[in-house]
């Protein structure tokens, strides 16, 4: 069991290009179809649980399956299966990148690569943006966090976005949980 | 001591990414930068590489910067670090807090941060595409011609794939497309 864990896992993790949501779609194929370790709705509480806490959705989902399957150690697993495959490839490019950077046409497509990661990083935004839900406060919100990032940076003013993800959950907190159970409250 | 340090970066890093891959971005971006572990322009470049190998970005970037800063030792900490906060978490759930993603407060702390989430990817879309359009710096602004040939032609060929082909151009196909479009546009320029 252990090992079909490790194994499963690490399959997973070397085929999945892309980041956390390409790897939704293989983690289920594998895990509820072919290997039947938890029922469609298992699968799909560990996904939300996974999209909601901190952390890669891929290292969630497999310590969450692993742990379900066979306890700590199956968590223990579960998750080095995921991650061994992506920390070899690396190491051994991490070793090569610097001087493979300095010939003169992989410097010219790095040119081309780097448009390209601007494109998908914001591509990947406006996706996200357009599923936001259009209320006033997360607008707000929205607005103020991008223009504030973006003189920031003009400005080269050094800053820590964990405040802003911190303070944005707070108000998060306040207006969504306590005002609305005051809300309730006053209409009893 | 490098390694604590690679640690101690990383584990926040995986402590306050919420919303997957994208999301971490800039919270890499700033720690590497403030501790002078890698240049912008070299992070730029990784997360190229990123997008074209497979697992994780948070697993690729940690375990690179932890190569490229303390060896082996250095990216088995690094990549340590970004997958604790993760793993204690979620077993913290599966075991103790069965319902901590019914809660109201929680719900309403994710709520409250997607919106800045999503301001922050796009606002490191948006930074990115200024440096790579020539903009250094308040008063240095050096157009960089190659790279505004290059993002046009990327978005007409992602618009004309998805308006005649009914198609998404992946993130693969698109940084292979993009290296291409590099050697091209610079050897003719």
């Amino acid at each position: 069991m252990l090992w079909d864990l490790f194994s499963t896992f690490f399959k997973i993790g070397l085929f999945t290009f892309g980041g956390g949501y390409a790897m939704i779609a293989q983690c289920r194929e594998v895990i509820v179809e072919s290997k039947k370790w938890l029922t469609e709705d298992d699968f799909f509480q560990i996904i939300t649980i996974a999209e909601s806490t901190p952390g890669p959705v891929a290292i969630n989902t497999a310590t969450y399956v692993g742990y379900k399957k066979n306890g700590v150690i199956g968590s223990v697993c579960a998750t080095l299966g995921t991650v061994l495959p992506s920390m070899m490839i690396i190491f051994i490019i991490s070793l090569f990148l610097e001087e493979f950077m300095k010939n003169q046409y992989v410097a010219y497509a790095f040119v081309g690569i780097k448009c390209a990661v601007a494109f998908l990083i914001m591509r990947a935004g406006m996706g996200m943006l357009t599923k936001m839900e259009k209320k006033p406060l997360p607008v707000i919100t929205f607005t103020v966090v991008l223009a504030a990032m973006i003189i920031f940076e003009i400005f080269a003013v050094s800053f820590s976005s964990i405040f802003f993800i911190l303070t944005g959950g707070f108000i998060g907190i306040f207006v969504y949980s306590i005002l609305d159970a005051k809300k309730e409250g006053n209409t009893k | 001591m490098i390694y604590l340090r690679l640690f101690f970066e990383f584990f926040k890093i995986g402590l306050f990414t919420f919303g997957g891959g994208f999301a971490m971005i800039p919270l890499v971006k700033e720690a590497v930068i403030e501790n002078g572990w890698l240049t912008e322009s070299q992070f730029y470049n990784f997360i190229g590489v990123c997008e074209s190998t497979p697992g994780p970005i948070a697993i690729n970037m940690a375990t690179y910067v932890g190569s490229t800063q303390g060896g082996p030792f250095g990216s088995i900490v690094a990549t340590l670090g970004v997958v604790m906060p993760s793993f204690i978490i979620i077993l913290l759930i599966a075991v103790v807090l069965k319902n901590l993603t019914n809660n109201k407060h929680f719900k309403a702390f994710l709520r409250g941060v997607k919106p800045v989430v999503i301001a922050l990817i796009l606002s490191t879309g948006i930074i990115l595409l200024l440096k790579a359009v020539g903009f250094a710096g308040i008063t240095s602004f050096r157009l960089d011609i190659a790279s505004i040939i290059i993002f046009t032609l990327l978005v007409m060929i992602t618009f004309v794939a998805k308006k005649y082909f009914k198609k998404k151009v992946s993130s693969i196909q698109l940084i292979l497309i993009s290296a291409v479009l590099g050697i091209a546009v610079c050897c003719i320029l």
